[in-house]
């Protein structure tokens, strides 16, 4: 058998070695990155401590011991327990890396600690507090009213289909199809990251379960199928620009080629 | 070896000679070589191949047939999907859930279309002559005697119409001739009448509330939270009333509004802070590039982008155009707040609102 170093200058050696590099940095990453495993006590102790606890745990290297803010991340003080609801609920926080959006990713605390999270949050300063269920309430929403008010407010960054859209410098608005209406509520409520808030005072609740009906309305295949056929993602003229161009105009020429190609010429044999 | 391929000699026309001119001197290298000599198909030669190609042409033709009886019959028998999709409804890979009668009809109409297509093309391939033929340019000049003729008759029409000579007759014919398109011209008059000074001015005034779009109700300054976006429409508004004048579309084209907030701090044009209340900015919704309602407002950055080009503008430094094709920073709106508590305009846009054109005065 050859020497390893013998293959030292074959043309993949570098991939080889980047491969095996990139496996090792990544193998060693997750084995000791800190997990936020932090298990909460759900006995009878006041949630507001276990809260403050599983804060200072997952949450103070960025937004301060108090959650006054740092560099890193911006004050909780007065954001309220919507937020903390919204943001660590959908997964977006803990955040995983700095970057123009903070991403929505699996849940990684259980609904419990989330509640004691927001309750420690909601001591810093007023805000508005996690909705009952009733406010959030869907099927007490008008679809048709809320397509207006989905079409005035929403629309314009998240798609008249909630397909969501780009926005500047690497920001997006995200799809819709999916998103529980507890936390459609609470983002209008509180205007996550670089959404605008739609507060009660602009917003009110009755209109807010109005947008709700709609969202869920538009994004379930089984209440808005697909009557045309491929939606392509319901983006607009970017998709069906690419399909047309791509796949129909590719047909086109397939065809033009076929008419004008040369018939089998008989051949002598 | 099939006995397609097997074709003897004598089944084979004669060879033809090349067509055209013919090379004329072997020492010229740019003489015309002329066609190269015609070749067959199969069909051309082979009666059983032209009997089969014959068959082809016929089975598109038929299953164009067959596809326009399919149209029918799904028209009359595929139910419609409802309107909440409960029935008529079907899921189709990669399309996805589909209206069922929708799909019968788009592929059976397209199939019996194609067939025809797909036939006639083969038809023309295998069956139609594909004998080459050459016709020859020839000068586009008439000969020197048509060309003198007609000259000749030209000049005597024109000295038998005494055309130069009744210059009364001349002048008054160019003059009736001259004035005909002016008929053409008054008939623009009903294009409507010229914008004059409406494009420079919204509905906006002094006095005016502020009302939410949400609610029709007017706005205070309580309303506007940091970091909330909010839209304003002037007040007197029907937007469910089509036949109301003015109508809520012919106003909200140029007057609508959105409302934001920022700390004091964070705002960097002292007029622009100067112009809103507390903190509170208004702000056109139109586009000044080509007037597209544009309110992708990002609460963090306060920068808004136009989703039709790009144009992004700043509004915590009075709406300036910081990317994009956008040639003037976004009007703001001078509001203040009357002694009821509520938000109120003190005037119309300083500036015309949405894209340029011709008369803009700033």
């Amino acid at each position: 058998m050859k020497k390893l170093s013998a293959r030292r200058r074959h043309p993949l050696a570098a991939l080889v070695v980047l491969l095996f590099a990139l496996a090792t940095t990544g193998g060693l990453y997750a084995a000791f990155a800190p997990t936020s495993s932090a298990q909460a006590d759900t006995g009878q102790s006041l949630a507001v401590e276990q809260g403050k606890k599983l804060f200072q745990v997952g949450c103070s290297s960025c937004h301060g011991l108090e959650g006054q803010g740092t560099k890193d991340g911006p004050t909780l003080v007065g954001v309220g327990g919507a937020a903390v609801d919204f943001q660590v609920g959908t997964g977006r926080m803990p955040a995983q890396q700095p970057g123009p959006q903070v991403e929505s990713k699996p849940v990684i605390y259980s609904q419990a600690e989330i509640d004691q999270l927001a309750a420690f949050v909601s001591t810093l300063g007023a805000g508005p507090s996690i909705p009952s269920a009733d406010q959030y309430d869907a099927s007490a929403g008008n679809v048709a009213a809320g397509g207006e008010l989905f079409r005035t407010n929403c629309a314009q960054c998240h798609n008249f289909a909630g397909s969501g859209g780009a926005l500047s410098e690497g920001k997006y608005a995200p799809p819709l199809d999916g998103v529980s209406a507890k936390h459609i509520y609470e983002a209008m409520l509180t205007g996550p990251q670089n959404m605008p808030s739609f507060p009660m005072s602009t917003l009110p609740q009755q209109q807010k379960q109005d947008i709700i009906a709609y969202v869920q309305h538009t994004t379930s295949q089984a209440s808005n199928p697909n009557y045309g056929g491929l939606s392509l993602g319901s983006l607009g003229p970017v998709t069906e620009g690419l399909f047309g161009w791509i796949f129909a105009l590719g047909a086109l020429i397939g065809i033009a080629i076929w008419i004008a190609a040369r018939t089998p010429k008989a051949k002598k044999s | 070896m099939t006995s397609r391929d097997n074709m003897s000699e004598e089944h084979l026309p004669q060879a033809p000679g090349p067509h055209g001119g013919a090379v004329a001197a072997h020492d010229d290298p740019f003489a015309d070589p002329g066609l190269p000599p015609h070749e067959h198909r199969r069909t051309d030669i082979d009666e059983r191949a032209a009997a089969r190609a014959e068959r082809q042409v016929a089975r598109w033709f038929i299953l164009s047939m067959l596809a326009t009886v399919g149209f029918i019959a799904s028209y009359v028998a595929i139910k419609p999907s409802n309107g909440d999709g409960t029935t008529g409804v079907i899921y189709v890979f990669m399309l996805g859930h589909v209206s069922a009668l929708n799909l019968a009809l788009g592929m059976t109409l397209g199939i019996s279309l194609f067939a025809i297509g797909a036939g006639a093309v083969h038809w023309a391939r295998t069956l139609m002559s594909d004998e080459e033929h050459i016709a020859e340019r020839h000068p586009i000049e008439s000969t020197p005697e048509v060309r003198a003729q007609v000259f000749a008759d030209f000049r005597q029409g024109a000295a038998e119409s005494g055309f130069g000579r009744r210059k009364m007759i001349r002048n008054t014919m160019i003059g009736a001739m001259a004035m005909l398109p002016l008929s053409a011209l008054v008939l623009f008059r009903d294009l409507g009448p010229l914008p004059e000074k409406k494009l420079d001015s919204t509905d906006w005034a002094a006095g005016k509330l502020l009302m939410n779009m949400n609610t029709n109700t007017p706005l205070k300054p309580s309303d506007i939270q940091v970091g909330s976006l909010t839209f304003a429409m002037p007040p007197g508004l029907n937007p469910d009333d089509p036949n109301a004048d003015p109508t809520f579309q012919e106003v909200i084209a140029t007057s609508a509004l959105m409302l934001v907030r920022m700390q004091p701090g964070d705002i960097k044009d002292k007029q622009s802070a100067d112009w809103g209340y507390e903190g509170v900015l208004a702000f056109s919704k139109i586009c000044t590039h080509v007037g597209c309602p544009i309110s992708l407002y990002e609460q963090q950055t306060h920068h808004v982008l136009c989703p039709c080009h790009q144009s992004t503008f700043d509004l915590s430094d009075g709406g300036r155009v910081i990317f994009g094709p956008a040639g003037h920073p976004l009007p703001q709106l001078r509001i203040s707040v009357n002694s009821d508590g509520y938000f109120e305009a003190l005037g119309d846009f300083s500036v015309p609102v949405g894209p340029g054109f011709w008369e803009r005065s700033a």
